[in-house]
């Protein structure tokens, strides 16, 4: 019930989104039903396009991880991008330059060094808040493109691929997450890191923490709490799960680090987290949903004539309504909208 | 009970009236067949526990809520008010709780605004402004420097600020919610008087308190409300204290605390010479030492920001202090954290319990195990137990009479009173040597204050040094076995609590030692 309670503006955002889609497909003298069909075709009629389909939500999972997460401790992280860049920079450069291991260590090492890179990315957002009372969200943008600097420059001077185009070389098989009958299993990892996060922030006390930090940083701080403590490695572990994806991407779908082929990505992030109502495990439909879009344009496309910008004109349009749930209960009729912002004041009686 | 006489002498109709006002918030009734006529230059006062219905009744005659059912009445005429604007409209005036001032503006531009006098096209007149701020200001003995910054001035200039402004709207009914719950004992007195000279010039005046005292010294009459009902209306000459008290809460309630004599024993708390600075930086505890006794009550008296607050934050280690040292038992305890303070047996009842006692969004459970979640049996290797969380939970639940459906439910939905208790039944339960109580009776109902009292001497009578701070008074006065003054930081005056008077620590609050 609570769960439903709890989904609810998020479907109906979906489906709203998807109706205004619709229109907007008409009125632009396509055919709507076409369009969708291709979608679905593209996306989720066979082994292939849902291979595609988990394979796009796979880094929209951590990236809407990653702000859902930072979330809870208050934070909100804008450097999903950045943190992202650097996983994936550093796993392909673990997967191409370290050689002569087994997979069984080499895969989780590129990994591990991926994420620990994001993680110091983000932590450093963490400390400049922690200690010098830096707003995140200023340091995390302006980190995206510190982050974007870097990255491009260790990629084309340090760890390039002799050859005309910038790229670090093809990684190691023994560091690549292979697929499982068409599968990219890498999404498994991303489902695990979600119920991680989940298990993480209800059962752990470091979990307590971080959420009393974000629901009331002063009473945590009289509770004993070091808030300071909290937001430095809040910080670090939302980096973390944004490199995370970026390692994923480089090590079970790239196949090397190419500078570009993430772009965009982090910021999904956001929308997901918001789709999910920012709960860690709400995070996999809600990638699941958008991946999907993403896997089946091109076939929409191809098929219905659509541009593949139609998608991205719907995910704007679920991000609206999903935060602008009033208007949706207005549509709803729910009830009138006084009725919403009194809900918070009758206590006071 | 019946409402004998309403009506002013001149029979004119009542100046404002609500007449079978109803009021639910989804499932919870607030306001149920309420009835209130106050006449003309009549003080009528709302009493109240926390939750009874007052401020939902006065939002709805100020128009920030809608009544679903019922109307109220202006001088006889029914009005329909949809917002404030049209409470306004109506020479309605409120002085809110909390203060709705613009901080940086000055007295007079926040007096004006949204009435603002202008010369020629849209061109602020502040000069014409701040002269009939200074006018109305003296008619009503409430001068203030209509140039001053609002947020430089104390919290008593800041409510004659609100009063003003409903004045200068031209407000002939002013609704006051708790407004001397921020004054000195000499700033009420003084507010009380401005109340009677408003009155007498035919001002209606609503005026919401917990304080029974004030309730018999100033109003004209009584309107006693209880779980969303008006229980009865009554006058200062046909009753007592005793007698609101019980109508208030349903029951018959001990006010003064029974207490035996104090025993105290070895000092657990040593305070010598400490100084600590205030957010601003401004020296705010300046040189103050003083000794806690186990088996005592050591109540400090004085104005709110006199380093009362900064004293206890240095104390829990909350903020750090300049210098001097704070010893628990002995052992000095400055600058640790307030983890570590806590550990070592240090409750710490906050000021402000919705934002510093309690993690509104949290569960009671979670918010009763706040200071020891952490370490067994409610945690074990990082994990929670969340049976055994539960289980603490059900016991203070039980112990401590918390009203509550279920430890499930979030803190921030139960009333104030019940929000205390929680905060209390943790701090208390963990086998203390020193309790820190800040305000602990704030803004609650008659009830509660008789259960926290009673806790805090329990507390005394198990050996437990009590560091009483209180802006209240009578708290002081009753619960206290000694009794020391602050003022600027420093402690004026330290005495046994039978050697001080009410009359004495009131002038040493206000002026230091000089008044003395």
């Amino acid at each position: 019930m609570n769960l439903l309670r709890a989904a609810l503006v998020p479907i109906l955002a979906v489906v709203l989104a998807i109706a205004v889609g619709a229109i907007i497909i008409e009125v632009s003298g396509l055919n709507a039903f076409e369009a969708y069909k291709a979608l679905y075709d593209g996306a989720l009629a066979d082994r292939k396009g849902i291979g595609r389909t988990l394979e796009k939500a796979t880094p929209l999972v951590m990236g809407g991880l990653a702000v859902a997460f930072a979330f809870k401790a208050g934070l909100f992280n804008i450097g999903g991008q950045g943190q992202l860049v650097i996983g994936a920079l550093f796993a392909g450069a673990v997967g191409y330059g370290v050689t002569g291991l087994p997979w069984i260590i080499h895969m989780p090492l590129a990994l591990l060094v991926g994420a620990i890179g994001g993680g110091l990315w983000g932590m450093l957002a963490g400390v400049l808040k922690a200690t010098r009372g830096a707003h995140e969200v200023i340091t995390t943008i302006m980190l995206n493109f510190v982050a974007l600097n870097i990255t491009d420059w260790l990629t084309s001077k340090v760890w390039r691929e002799p050859g005309i185009i910038v790229r670090t070389p093809a990684i190691e098989p023994s560091a690549e997450i292979p697929r499982w009958s068409q599968l990219p299993t890498g999404f498994a990892l991303a489902v695990a890191a979600a119920f991680a996060c989940w298990y993480l922030l209800e059962r752990t006390t470091f979990g307590f923490e971080i959420r009393s930090v974000g629901l009331n940083p002063e009473a945590a701080r009289y509770a004993g709490i070091s808030v300071s403590r909290i937001v430095i490695l809040t910080m670090a572990i939302s980096g973390m799960l944004a490199a995370f994806g970026g390692a994923i991407e480089t090590q079970g779908v790239v196949g090397r680090y190419e500078p570009g082929f993430n772009a965009g990505l982090g910021f999904n992030g956001i929308t997901i987290a918001l789709l999910a109502r920012t709960h860690p495990v709400g995070v996999i439909p809600a990638a699941l949903l958008i991946g999907a879009m993403e896997a089946g344009s091109s076939m929409m496309q191809f098929k219905a004539d659509v541009d593949p910008e139609i998608t991205q004109i719907i995910e704007a349009l679920m991000l609206l309504f999903v935060a602008t749930p009033i208007l949706v209960r207005w549509v709803l009729r729910r009830r009138e909208t006084s009725d919403i912002s009194v809900g918070a004041h009758w206590g006071d009686a | 009970m019946d409402d004998p006489i309403t009506q002013s002498p001149t029979n004119d109709p009542p100046a404002l009236e609500a007449v079978g006002i109803c009021k639910r918030f989804d499932t919870v009734v607030a306001n149920q067949d309420v009835n209130l006529r106050i006449g003309k230059g009549q003080i009528h006062a709302l009493l109240g526990e926390n939750g009874a219905g007052k401020s939902t009744l006065v939002n709805i005659l100020f128009g920030l809520y809608r009544a679903d059912e019922g109307e109220v009445r202006v001088n006889g005429r029914p009005v329909r008010m949809n917002s404030p604007h049209d409470a306004i409209d109506h020479h309605i005036g409120m002085v809110h709780q909390h203060f709705q001032l613009v901080p940086v503006l000055t007295v007079a531009e926040n007096i004006v605004l949204g009435h603002e006098p202008t010369r020629g096209r849209g061109l602020l007149d502040l000069d014409r402004a701040a002269t009939e701020v200074s006018e109305l200001g003296k008619r009503f003995g409430l001068e203030v420097d209509p140039r001053a910054t609002v947020e430089d001035l104390p919290v008593g200039m800041q409510q004659r600020v609100e009063i003003l402004r409903a004045l200068y709207r031209k407000a002939d009914i002013l609704i006051l919610d708790e407004p001397t719950a921020v004054l000195t004992p000499q700033e009420t007195d003084h507010l009380l008087e401005v109340l009677r000279g408003l009155a007498a010039e035919g001002v209606a005046i609503v005026f919401i308190t917990h304080k029974l005292r004030e309730v018999l010294a100033v109003a004209d009459r009584v309107t006693v409300m209880r779980g969303g009902r008006v229980v009865g209306t009554t006058t200062p000459a046909e009753t007592d204290q005793a007698g609101l008290a019980e109508m208030m809460v349903g029951r018959s309630v001990v006010l003064r605390v029974a207490k035996t004599e104090a025993r105290p024993e070895a000092g657990v708390l040593e305070i010598r010479d400490l100084h600590v600075r205030d957010v601003r930086d401004r020296p705010a505890v300046d040189g103050l030492s003083l000794v806690v006794r186990s088996g005592e009550i050591f109540g400090i008296a004085g104005v709110d920001g006199n380093g009362q607050r900064e004293l206890v934050e240095a104390m829990t280690g909350l903020r750090m202090s300049d210098s001097g040292s704070i010893l628990l038992d002995g052992s000095d305890i400055t600058g640790r954290t307030p983890r570590q303070i806590s550990q070592l047996g240090v409750a710490h009842i906050p000021e402000d319990r919705e934002k510093h006692g309690l993690i509104g969004p949290h569960s009671i459970a979670d918010n009763l195990v706040l200071n020891r979640y952490f370490r067994a049996p409610y945690a074990r290797r990082g994990l929670r137990q969340l049976d055994a969380i539960d289980n603490e939970a059900e016991r203070l639940v039980a112990d401590y009479d918390i009203r509550t459906e279920s430890i499930g439910a979030t803190a921030r939905s139960l009333s104030g009173g019940n929000k205390q208790k929680v905060i209390t039944a943790r701090e208390l339960s963990h086998g203390a040597r020193l309790l820190v109580a800040s305000q602990p009776t704030r803004g609650i109902d008659v009830g509660s204050i008789e259960f926290v009292h009673q806790q805090i001497v329990g507390q005394r009578d198990i050996g437990v040094a009590v560091l009483l701070i209180s802006a209240e008074l009578d708290e002081i006065l009753s619960l206290s076995d000694r009794i020391g003054v602050i003022f600027k930081g420093r402690l004026v005056a330290i005495a046994d609590a039978g050697d001080l008077d009410r009359a004495t620590i009131g002038r040493l609050m206000g002026a230091g030692a000089d008044a003395a």
